[in-house]
């Protein structure tokens, strides 16, 4: 089916008036999560899935849309505002955004910070309308062996090539594959690591351990560090709107961050992280008013979030047509698939055309309703924010419980949720990067089983996988990404740019 | 968050490194032993033994990675943390499991953990906080249960509704 045709059928499905509801509650959800303090969108995602559980695939889908778009916007409100990122790829928006609003100038930063999502959201949307049918063609001559190397160059890239120290986010990687590893394995009906606990049986629940490491492990975090500092609130004072000086600086920015974002997030290179630092170079590179950086560049708002939202884009490209999750989020996203027992891949391409070319709309339509709903409602975030932080930690904990108590109300079930909320606490004191855990836990029984799958058809010959060109090529890359690191040093340390 | 600090000590063994090295070299022994109890049933290819070996010596290299770069001092520089809020909130959690493992139901537990909470982030109101945390979790039991039809956990409070 042509792109057009497909997307048109697409905007059919997402324009049910059902499914607008479905959008809009979803967009309102994702916002109203993702500006509360500390709270990404992986773990928006995470904590709204048992929203979801008895909707329909189509309508769930549709409201994970909105949900994963409103909680990056909320995000970066957060981040303006307050000064406290919820995920590393806001961090850019906070630098100089937070300036802006300690200088009066928090309504145009949020501005240009909405608009400049809408811009590159809309353009990497049609990236990716455009890119998936392709790259699904492609995929569909993928065998089992090209498929676990390209899980190898996702884990690599992931958690060793682009963080601070390969090693912690490797650690962070293998302890998501053994907890892949739970339960009972598919292929010859043993157990593994159940130790005789029936509960573990079916393995270990990816929103257990997002919800733990995420919501659990950063209340623990928050905590432990209250005295140190606190938080504070700036208001939006003045005007909402930008001046024309203001879009006159902001509408390069926005493309550029785009072009950043979309490319680097349809890679299965991971995280929005990189783009959102190199866009904010850039743009300090090429600003015509360098003495306000650092103070408050308009410049270092727009393009860094327009990064993050082209790559957020960018990052459901492997997702939906090959099944690779590359963020944390994008794993939530998965993680929503499968509780309906789809798979995102070629095949869903082919079977449920309705499902993923309604998703594609529904972003569009998504991206809409956060323009539009957004400025007018900023203020009602903002009260939000302002929720004393106990009690806001004390409901975010209640929330994140209350998902686990629905799907799985066991002792195990919970105490596992308690355990990964300290595994998480102890990550984050100790400087590990968490989303390789995610990833390793949702994609390395995948990528075991294609494995397996490769070496019997082989009949046991381990060269099958460098035979298949494209695999070898992949398995090249996944090893280059590895050693490079360790050979440069300081690769991909964009953070020391920061000053 | 915590890196980029110039006035940290110079560099010497990081004990807390040390410690997550030894957690590593332990849980991949785990992985060993427990890949010893299972058979290999695969005529060709690989038994589901393979894998956990695989990511037991992934593991096993790691500690050692984690070994050295505590012994360099290599680790980001942390601030201090304090006790109380955690071990506070790990409090509420146990609560929290143990009402639902009793059968005590979803209002309570889930506001033994509102009020826990709460004090670790430096409220001293209980009371009001129960007061608080009662009607908010009611009221999502109420949502939640009446209208999404999702089934919490009942237990005394849940049954007079």
């Amino acid at each position: 089916m042509d792109t057009f045709a497909a997307l048109a059928h697409g905007m059919a499905v997402a324009v049910q008036p059902m499914n607008l509801l479905y959008a809009l509650i979803g967009v309102f959800l994702g916002t109203a999560v993702g500006v509360l303090p500390g709270i990404g969108p992986a773990l928006t995602v995470a904590l709204l899935l048992p929203v979801t559980y008895k909707l329909d695939p189509g309508g769930s889908l549709i409201m994970f849309a909105g949900i994963y778009y409103g909680g990056m916007y909320g995000g970066s409100t957060t981040a303006i505002l307050i000064n406290t990122p919820g995920e590393s790829a806001s961090m850019a928006t906070a630098l100089e955004g937070n300036k802006m609003a300690k200088a009066g100038r928090g309504g145009p930063a949020l501005a240009t910070s909405a608009i400049g999502s809408f811009v590159a959201g809309t353009i990497a949307t049609i990236g990716l309308a455009f890119l998936a049918p392709w790259l699904v063609d492609f995929a569909v001559r993928f065998g089992p062996e090209d498929y676990f190397a390209l899980m190898c160059v996702a884990f690599v890239t992931v958690s060793a090539t682009f963080g601070d120290s390969p090693i912690r986010g490797l650690t962070s990687l293998f302890i998501g594959l053994t907890l892949g590893l739970v339960g009972i394995d598919k292929l010859t009906g043993q157990a593994r690591l159940a130790f005789g606990v029936p509960e573990l049986l079916d393995g270990v629940e990816v929103t257990t351990l997002a919800v733990g490491l995420f919501a659990v492990g950063e209340a623990l975090y928050v905590a432990s560090r209250r005295h140190h500092s606190e938080e504070k609130l700036e208001p939006v004072r003045g005007s909402l709107w930008m001046t024309k000086e203001d879009w006159k600086r902001s509408w390069k920015p926005w493309l550029r961050g785009t072009m950043f974002g979309f490319p680097i997030g349809a890679l299965p290179a991971g995280g929005a992280e990189i783009p959102t630092f190199l866009s904010y170079s850039t743009e300090k590179r090429l600003t015509k008013h360098p003495e306000e950086f650092g103070k408050g560049a308009i410049e270092g708002v727009a393009g860094p979030e327009a990064a993050n939202n082209a790559s957020a884009a960018g990052t459901l490209v492997p997702l939906l047509t090959l099944g690779l999750p590359t963020s944390a989020t994008a794993a939530m996203m998965l993680a929503g698939f499968q509780q309906y027992g789809l798979n995102p891949g070629p095949l869903l391409f082919a079977e449920r055309p309705d499902l993923v070319w309604g998703l594609i709309a529904s972003l569009f339509i998504a991206n809409c309703m956060l323009l539009v709903l957004n400025l007018p409602l900023v203020g009602l975030w903002v009260r939000l924010l302002a929720i004393p932080q106990p009690w806001l930690y004390a409901g975010i904990l209640v929330f994140a419980t209350m998902g686990t108590i629905a799907a799985k109300p066991s002792v195990v079930e919970l105490s596992m949720l308690a355990g990964f909320g300290v595994l998480g606490f102890l990550m984050r004191r100790f400087d590990f990067p968490i989303a390789p855990v995610v990833v390793g836990l949702i994609l390395g029984p995948i990528a075991e089983s294609q494995l397996r799958r490769a070496l019997a058809i082989s009949l046991g010959d381990p060269m099958t996988l460098v035979q298949s060109p494209i695999s070898a090529m992949l398995l090249g890359i996944a090893l280059v990404a590895l050693l490079a690191p360790f050979v440069l040093k300081g690769m991909g340390r964009f953070k020391a740019n920061e000053d | 968050m915590t890196s980029g600090d110039p006035a940290q000590p110079p560099r010497r063994v990081d004990r807390a490194g040390i410690v997550i090295a030894a957690l590593l070299a332990a849980l991949a022994a785990v992985l060993v032993f427990d890949a010893r109890g299972l058979q290999s049933t695969a005529m060709y290819g690989m038994g589901p033994e393979a894998m956990p070996v695989v990511i037991a010596i992934g593991l096993a290299l790691l500690a050692i990675g984690n070994f050295v770069d505590a012994l360099r001092g290599n680790l980001p520089a942390r601030e201090s943390a304090d006790p109380v809020p955690v071990i506070l909130i790990l409090i509420g959690l146990a609560l929290l499991i143990a009402i639902i493992g009793f059968g005590g139901g979803f209002i309570l537990a889930t506001s033994a953990l509102f009020v826990t909470t709460s004090a670790a982030f430096g409220r001293r109101a209980v009371l009001a906080d129960s007061v608080i945390a009662l009607v908010m979790s009611t009221l999502i039991y109420l949502s939640f249960d009446r209208l999404l039809t999702l089934s919490l956990p009942a237990g005394p409070l849940e049954r007079l509704l």
